[in-house]
Parts: structure tokens; C-alpha cells; sequence
């Protein structure tokens, strides 16, 4: 459980996260979404103790983070920046992480083999590729059996049987009751992965949400409707706020109506239905027309 | 799929440990042995403590026949077996320096600070861990260096002292002292600067810049603020005699200790404020 209230962060001039306030609930992934430069990894780090926030608060757990006695069993966190000494082990950077907290070797050698590690163990850090650095970094976050997880891009660099395996990790310990909160600026990613969203642009808030919610909010109803009689459909449905559109063969996409009022109406009138299917718009296209005004505001100022 | 056949299980703690300042330290110890240029850095240190004693040993054994009276007379003994301290106290600095500034430079920091985000005990966890180091290496380094260079010379009957003699186990000890005394302070540098090569450059221009200076200066100003420099001060611990103006080695030795003091309690308040 994360709370934040008010979370300010300036420097210099420049704020990178302005007023947000929001909940991450234990037993759900939490999806934090936003543009590159955002201030998704500003906010990660402010959660952490790491960077202090100008303004405002944070805490997990119900208390600030750097209160806790055991600070390991209370979060693991995934940074974006490699946060791992190029020339240590993986073995032995674990080894120094779980010996702050009286964890044992066995611990370490349980999480190298759980992130699939263990051919490498031995081998210096700095000679990992991208993907073998994310395993290490999840074995970091996951070492003292966290309640809460904190995973900042977690998937970048990986391959497919990487962001599989990510995916199903995330359900798996948001299963187990804990708190997932993970950031990404791909939104198809978080539409596979995430229950709840929270997006923010350049630091301000623009949604807290569910995935469903977000898309329903930042999208118009859009209705799929196939029948072999779409001629008498469309003057039985034809109205000043009705669009139609030409679909595939035998299909219209019609805008201003809802799918219930469609099926009533061409019940009304005998004409037979092939399909009747509302359209979600893809979360991408959900995020860009939410987004938008933040990116244009973006690129007009010089920074 | 056998999205549900792959889906890993965390293995759950049956114990939960809290943070310890006891176990910080043994995890500063775990990160101090398992990067390469520690092991490099202390093996350089001790080689180069051992090494330039035997080396001016020989080479002054050697030329004895050929030496003036007035030549014979400036040589020293001890001067001759801890020659080897000025030349290890870089290497020792270097690695005081990055034992810090490497967790900057590659990141680690952040993982260091999230796993003990209260941040001192590791600045008194790596202190610690690198000043025992650093004694226990340079200890038996200036010993082994003392009984070679003695053994050299004693082959050709000049220059002996005994270890017993009035300062002169104060002094082959005081030469491990200062250079771990050094190696911390330049820890604390490291650590204000969060840079390897603004840390080793300030480092240096403390210890090898400033001292020569001093020296353009009139010499009562030279006089009055050489003594108190870091390297002069703690030169003290390993010098067998205090000129005119120097401090006594005890004096030197404290004020060198408090330069650290004074660089951990600097560190200490800005490894609090500042973001990481």
C-alpha cells in the first residue's frame, strides 16, 4: 500500500512532479503510465527516500519509507537506472543487499534460480546483457519478500519470453496479495497487465482509474453492427447525433448510439442482427487522446 | 500456455530481519572483497610498502664504499624502511576514494540506499570496514618491510637499529596508522565530492599540491600553517625525530584523526540532505 499526498518535486526550475496524490492497493497491479520524462521514475524515487520531495508526502506501509525497520520486507523496488557495481557478482551484489537484513545465502541462491540466474551467478555484472540486468534487478526487488512492489519499466529490453515471463510474475504477486505498482509508456503493455491505472503528464495527474474506465472515459462509443438489411437499419437509425460508417463487407461502425439502443430499435422494426459489438478503443489510443494537450504544451517550451 | 506451469512462486522468508548496524558492516565487507580493484589496490599498497625499502636498502648498501662521511651520516635506517608508506598511501587513497564514489558511478547507490535507507550506518559501515582493512594490510607490510631492509643492510654492517629502540616501533606502526588514517580521509572526500576523479584530484591536491606551496610563502606563514596540514601533521607518526616546527607524532596523529572526523561529520550531514 502506497499513499501519496501532495507529492511535489522541483530542480532547479523545473518541476517534475507537481501536487499528485494517489493510492496503490495491495492485491492489484497498479499501472503507471505516462510519456517518457514524465516524472513516472521522479515519483519511484521520491516513494524510495531517495530523492525528498519538495512538497507534499509519501509513505508505504503507513509510514515513510526510511521508518521502516526492515525496509527490504516492506518493498523491492526495480529502478530504471541500472543501480548494480559493473564489476561485482550477481551473486555477491545480492549477497551485500540480503546481509543488511540478516537474510541468509540460502535466500540468495533461492532467488538467483528463481529468476533463472544461476549459469551466470558468477559472472560480473557489467558483462550482463539487458535482460539478464532486469532478471538481476527483479531478483534485487524480490529478495526480502516484499509486501509491496515497485518496478520502474520493468519489461525495456527484454525479449518476448522475457515480457512473458514479467507479466505473469506481476499477476502472480499481485495474487498473493501484494501491492504492484509498475510504470511503463507503453500502453498496450499496461492494457495486459494492469487492473488499475494511474496518468500522469508532465507530473500533473490526468487519470486514476480503472483500465476499463480509462478507455470508456477518453474514448467515444463506437458499435460494430453487421446485418444483411443495413439500408433499412440506417433509416430506422438515422439521427442528428448518428454517424455511419462503412466497415468490412456487410458492416457498418455507428458512432452516437449505444448497443442497446441499436438492437432495441432494429427489433423494433424485424431487421435481422449478424453481429452487434461494441468496440473498445485500444488503451494507446486512449492515453494519446487524453496526453494530447500535454505533449503539444511539451514541445512548444524550450527546456 | 503454460502461462500457469511458468508462473514463478517468490519463496516466502520464514525470517524477517531488521537492519543492524552490525550487519551493514557485513555486507560493506561482502562489497569491499568482491569487487577486483579492491584486492588490486591493497596488493599494490603492500608490495609497494615492502618493495622501495628493499630497493633503497640494496642501492645504498651498494654505493656505502663510495659515500662521504657528510653522505653517510644524512642516511637513516628508518627512513630507508618506510620509504615504501609515501608511496602506498596513494594506492591505499585511490581505494578509500572509490569505495564510495564507485557506487555513484555505477548506480549501486540507489540499491545500497533503498536497502538501508536511513544511509549513516553505511558511512560508518564503510569507514569501518576499509580503516580495519587498510591497518591490517599495511601493519604486517611495514613490519616485514622493517626486518628486510634491516637484513639488507645488516649483511654490510651499516645502519642498524634495533625495534626496541626509544621511537622506533612507534614509528614502524605509526607508518600503518597513517596510511590507513590517510586512506579514510581520503574516504571522506569520496564522499563529499561523490566523483572518482574529482575525489582522487582533491585528494591529491590536499595531500601533493598544497605542501609545496607553502613553500613560495614567507616562512613564518609557512611555518605557522605547514604543521597543521593533513600530510604533514600525520607525516609525524612515522618520523623517528620532530623538527623546529613540527608537531609531536601523537599531536600529528590526532590532528590527521580529526581531519577525518571532520570529513565523515561533513559527509555524514550531506549524505543525509542531499537526494541521491
Amino acid at each position: 500500500m502506497i499513499e501519496a499526498r501532495g507529492l511535489t518535486k522541483d530542480y532547479g526550475d523545473k518541476r517534475a512532479v507537481d501536487g499528485l496524490s494517489f493510492k496503490v492497493e495491495p492485491g492489484i497491479v497498479t499501472g503507471f503510465l505516462g510519456p517518457n520524462g514524465s516524472g513516472k521514475s521522479t515519483t519511484m524515487r521520491l516513494i524510495l527516500g531517495l530523492d525528498a520531495p519538495t512538497a507534499g508526502d509519501v509513505t508505504v506501509n503507513g509510514r515513510h519509507y526510511r521508518d521502516h525497520r526492515a525496509p527490504l520486507h516492506e518493498v523491492g523496488a526495480l529502478l530504471e537506472a541500472r543501480s548494480v557495481h559493473t564489476g561485482r557478482s550477481a551473486y555477491h551484489h545480492l549477497l551485500a543487499l540480503a546481509q543488511t537484513h540478516g537474510l541468509p545465502k540460502r535466500r540468495v541462491h533461492e532467488l538467483i534460480d528463481l529468476v533463472g540466474l544461476h549459469d551466470v551467478a558468477g559472472k560480473r555484472a557489467g558483462q550482463f546483457s539487458l535482460g539478464m540486468g532486469q532478471r538481476l534487478g527483479i531478483a534485487t526487488a524480490l529478495i526480502g519478500d516484499p509486501k509491496t512492489l515497485l518496478l520502474d519499466e520493468p519489461v525495456n529490453g527484454l525479449d518476448p519470453e522475457g515480457i512473458h515471463w514479467i507479466r505473469n510474475l506481476l499477476k502472480a504477486l499481485a495474487a498473493e496479495g501484494r501491492a504492484v505498482f509498475v510504470s511503463s509508456h507503453l500502453m498496450s503493455e499496461m492494457a495486459l497487465t494492469a487492473d488499475h491505472l494511474i496518468v500522469i503528464g508532465r507530473g500533473r495527474m490526468i487519470a486514476d482509474t480503472s483500465v476499463e474506465d480509462f478507455v470508456g472515459r477518453a474514448s467515444e462509443q463506437v458499435v460494430l453492427v453487421r446485418s444483411p438489411e443495413l439500408e433499412r437499419l440506417r433509416e430506422a437509425l438515422a439521427g442528428p447525433e448518428v454517424t455511419f460508417t462503412a466497415a468490412d463487407r456487410g458492416a457498418f461502425e455507428i458512432r452516437g448510439l449505444t448497443a442497446e439502443q441499436i438492437g432495441e430499435a432494429a427489433a423494433a422494426k424485424g431487421i435481422a442482427l449478424h453481429e452487434l459489438s461494441p468496440q473498445q478503443a485500444s488503451l494507446e489510443e486512449a492515453f494519446m487522446s487524453l496526453t494530447r494537450d500535454e505533449l503539444e504544451f511539451a514541445a512548444e517550451v524550450p527546456t | 500456455m503454460s502461462a500457469v506451469a511458468s508462473t514463478p512462486r517468490i519463496p516466502p522468508l520464514d525470517r524477517v530481519g531488521r537492519i543492524t548496524q552490525a550487519r551493514v558492516l557485513l555486507s560493506e565487507w561482502t562489497k569491499l572483497r568482491s569487487v577486483r580493484s579492491s584486492g588490486w589496490s591493497l596488493l599494490v599498497g603492500f608490495l609497494l610498502t615492502i618493495l622501495f625499502p628493499v630497493l633503497f636498502a640494496a642501492v645504498t648498501a651498494s654505493h656505502w664504499g663510495h659515500m662521504r662521511p657528510q653522505e653517510r651520516a644524512d642516511r637513516h635506517p628508518l627512513d630507508i624502511a618506510l620509504a615504501g608508506v609515501n608511496v602506498s598511501q596513494l594506492a591505499i587513497a585511490v581505494l578509500g576514494v572509490l569505495v564510495i564514489t564507485a557506487e555513484y558511478s555505477t548506480g549501486m547507490i540507489r540499491a545500497t540506499f533503498t536497502a538501508v535507507p536511513k544511509r549513516l550506518p553505511v558511512l560508518w559501515a564503510k569507514t569501518a570496514v576499509f580503516a580495519v582493512t587498510g591497518f591490517l594490510v599495511t601493519l604486517p607490510a611495514v613490519l616485514i618491510a622493517f626486518v628486510a631492509s634491516q637484513a639488507i643492510l645488516d649483511r654490510h654492517h651499516i645502519l642498524q637499529i634495533s625495534f626496541s629502540d626509544p621511537g622506533v616501533a612507534r614509528s614502524v606502526i605509526g607508518g600503518a596508522v597513517y596510511v590507513m588514517l590517510t586512506g579514510v580521509f581520503a574516504l571522506t572526500i569520496g564522499a563529499i565530492v561523490r566523483n572518482t576523479a574529482g575525489g582522487i584530484a582533491a585528494f591529491a591536491g590536499i595531500y601533493f599540491v598544497i605542501p609545496p606551496l607553502m613553500n613560495i610563502l614567507p616562512s613564518s606563514w609557512n611555518n605557522a600553517i605547514s604543521p597543521y596540514l593533513p600530510s604533514e601533521a600525520g607525516r609525524q607518526l612515522f618520523s623517528l625525530t620532530q623538527g623546529s616546527h613540527s608537531l609531536s607524532p601523537a599531536a600529528g596523529g590526532l590532528l590527521l584523526a580529526g581531519y577525518c572526523v571532520l570529513g565523515l561529520v561533513i559527509a555524514a550531514v550531506l549524505l543525509v540532505r542531499r537526494d541521491v
